[in-house]
């Protein structure tokens, strides 16, 4: 199997993700999405380590996991507490931001 | 090495912090600030004779006195000292000043008594003899401009004292602007002289004049004479002394009359080392002096408002000292006596008019007045001394000074002399007949006062002044021509006998009998005008001549039309421009960054997925580039 599969396999998947969330409205699943374009992007790293046969794209796979994790942290956070202000986990909703 | 003097600072010192007072204690100072006034106005009076008579004391060399203040300005070559210097000039000038000064002080307080802001006029009176006293002591031409300046500022402050009549106001401003037009001449005076001589001290100056180029002293002469006809209101600057007249009658004796018109004479004869080495701008004086002469005594001629016919006079009479300074070393010392005796009876006739104003419930035209002799015989007495004094009628003041002019003019030499001569006479002549009119038209004749009141004399405060000021008319011709005295003592500042007399074309005699002539011509024209019983309305119908002099020979025609007009429409475009041009740049750079940050605001709505959306977008553009610039 040509290696180059994983890198399409990896530049579908951040599609999806950046597809979903440009386009989904509940905050978890724009959540999900992004950790998918995340995880597209770790597998093109350990794809391109493999080409270039040295580690360092591994190590920084494991990076994004760390920064991941953390993000999930902070981002769960938020989430729970719009919808307790909110009673709603919209994106749209929470626009206070505008001009 | 001049001697040195402790004295001259409180000459300046003395007023300016009573004047300081006066207008800082505010309303506390009003049941005292006059007598303070006074009182030091009279200090500085006896300062001036102390130095006087030490000065007389001394050897004719060793006269002068100097006293350095500080260090003024020490940049580069320019080193200017805050110095006072008193010298035979100066002390004439001071003695001038501070004396006729304090008699107009104390005859303030009678004349201002009902004034309410009294304590303001007294402050801005001793703001004024210090400013004066400045400008004849500084020992370098840049001290003088901060007294030149100061007594600018004085006059503009005293005409415009009722500042609550626009017309006073308005005055005041004229009489400030025409003065700035001379103070440019001045300056720029200043400069050339320090571009030429890296100094800008009298005597620093004096000794480098051979050095510089007649080209050079031209210039310098020309600024200055321009300096002097803004100050003394000397032609093509002349037109704002009438309209000074608006000021408290003190102020008009005081500045407009005795003191600080003649500082241009002083600025001249202070100068004499620079116009001796320019003939031009010598010559460029004589005719400056010679039109004024005529054309304030002609303007004179047909004035129906007291004061701004002796205005008119005072005008034609600086001229007459214009005129002898410009005629040479001998001159400046005649200029000189007829500026001292001109100080006396001149501020005598304008406080003789004053306390005619004060009795005829300030009234000031003359065709309302009449028969007011009988009323108040010691202020027509005076005047009427004072009178004789400035017609030149043997043996009072004026004779002594006038026909030492009229014959320095005839003996100028040549065609020029004889035209001098005839214009002095002729002007000699004038002030006769208006000065005749003067008198007729006020104390003789039917009374046309249309009210039955009769006027009543005015209180001794104010007729004492005037009583010394006539006994100065009186005799100060007498004292400054005897032995030549005047001259004797300001030869060592002018040198008026380095000239040799080169012929005399008339001799002294002669002279005196021919302006004795012109003025009885004078006089008895005038009376037999004015002798019949006169109409309380200036005659409608008259000549053109006349309708000229009533409008001051068209000069506010003439400065509107050629300055005031084309200035304003310069201006107006200007302003125009600036609006279109400078100001349209800065608004078109504030509305161009205005409409472009209210069209991109409308990216901020709010949307998460908007923005998640734009930077998608932008990604996608920034891998188009770098593969474009790759590929």
């Amino acid at each position: 199997m040509a290696i180059a599969n994983y890198l399409y396999l990896s530049a579908i998947l951040f599609t999806i993700g950046a597809i979903g969330v440009v386009v989904r409205r509940n905050s978890i699943v724009v959540f999900m999405c992004i950790e998918l374009m995340l995880n597209a992007a770790n597998l093109a790293f350990v794809t391109f380590a493999r080409i270039n046969s040295n580690l360092e794209g591994q190590v920084v796979a494991f990076f994004t996991m760390v920064v991941a994790a953390c993000e999930v942290v902070v981002g769960l956070a938020i989430i729970v507490t719009i919808y307790r202000s909110r009673r709603s986990a919209s994106v749209d909703d929470a626009s206070l931001l505008k001009r | 090495m001049l001697q040195t003097s402790a004295n001259l600072a409180w000459l300046i010192a003395l007023p300016l912090f009573s004047s300081a007072i006066l207008l800082l204690i505010g309303k506390r100072a009003n049941s005292w600030g006059h007598v303070m006034a006074c009182i030091v106005s009279a200090s500085t009076f006896t300062i001036g004779l102390v130095e006087f008579f030490a000065m007389q004391s001394r050897s004719a060399e060793n006269r002068a006195v100097t006293q350095k203040l500080f260090t003024w300005i020490s940049v580069g070559s320019l080193n200017v000292d805050a110095a006072l210097l008193l010298d035979q000039l100066s002390i004439c000038f001071v003695l001038l000043i501070t004396g006729v000064g304090t008699l107009i002080h104390i005859y303030s307080i009678a004349y201002m008594s009902l004034d309410l802001d009294r304590r303001r006029f007294f402050a801005y009176l001793n703001l004024f003899i210090a400013a004066m006293l400045l400008l004849v002591l500084g020992d370098s031409y840049l001290n003088l401009y901060v007294g030149w300046e100061g007594v600018g500022l004085a006059s503009y402050l005293l005409i415009g004292f009722w500042n609550q009549k626009p017309a006073y106001a308005t005055a005041a401003k004229k009489a400030f602007v025409a003065n700035r037009v001379g103070d440019a001449g001045l300056s720029l005076a200043i400069m050339i002289a320090f571009a030429t001589f890296g100094d800008v001290s009298f005597s620093g100056i004096k000794e480098q004049t051979e050095l510089a180029s007649t080209t050079q002293l031209t210039a310098i002469g020309l600024m200055l004479l321009l300096a002097a006809c803004g100050k003394s209101a000397q032609f093509p600057l002349q037109s704002w002394l009438g309209d000074a007249m608006a000021g408290p009658t003190p102020v008009s004796a005081l500045i407009h009359a005795a003191t600080m018109v003649t500082a241009g004479v002083y600025l001249i004869t202070r100068s004499n080392f620079i116009f001796d080495a320019a003939p031009t701008a010598q010559l460029m004086v004589v005719i400056v002096g010679g039109i004024t002469l005529l054309f304030g005594a002609i303007i004179g001629t047909a004035k129906d408002d007291i004061k701004k016919a002796l205005a008119a006079s005072t005008m034609s009479q600086i001229g007459y000292m214009i005129l002898a300074t410009g005629l040479g070393p001998i001159g400046y010392a005649f200029a000189i006596m007829h500026l001292l005796t001109h100080g006396f009876f001149k501020a005598s006739m304008f406080l003789g008019a004053g306390s005619v104003m004060h009795g005829m419930k300030d009234e000031v035209n003359m065709r309302r007045y009449g028969g007011i002799g009988k009323f108040m015989p010691i202020t027509a007495l005076t005047f009427g001394l004072a009178y004789l004094a400035i017609i030149g009628v043997p043996p009072f003041a004026g004779f002594y000074s006038k026909d030492k002019i009229i014959e320095t003019a005839f003996n100028a030499g040549g065609s020029k002399g004889l035209l001098l001569g005839i214009t002095t006479l002729l002007g000699a002549m004038i002030t006769a007949f208006y000065m005749t009119r003067v008198v007729l038209l006020t104390f003789f004749g039917n009374e046309r006062w249309g009210h039955k009141d009769e006027p009543a004399e005015s209180p001794a405060l104010m007729l004492i002044p005037i009583g010394l000021l006539s006994v100065g008319s009186v005799v100060s011709g007498f004292f400054l021509a005897r032995g030549e005295a005047l001259v004797h003592w300001l030869e060592p500042v002018v040198n008026p006998l380095k000239e040799h007399h080169s012929g005399e074309f008339l001799s002294p005699i002669i002279v005196s009998l021919l302006t004795l002539t012109a003025v009885i011509i004078g006089i008895s024209i005038a009376v037999n005008k004015y002798r019949s019983a006169q109409a309380d309305l200036a005659p409608e119908k008259v000549s053109i001549l006349t309708t000229a002099a009533r409008k001051d020979l068209f000069q506010d025609s003439i400065n509107e039309a050629a300055f005031m007009r084309p200035g304003q429409s310069l201006v107006g475009r200007l302003l125009k421009i600036d609006y279109l041009v400078i100001d349209g740049l800065v608004r078109a750079v504030g509305s161009v960054s205005l409409t472009a940050a209210n069209k991109l605001r409308t990216l901020q709505n709010g949307y998460v997925r908007s923005y998640a959306l734009m930077m998608v977008i932008g990604a996608l553009a920034l891998i188009a580039v770098i593969w474009s610039v790759t590929a």
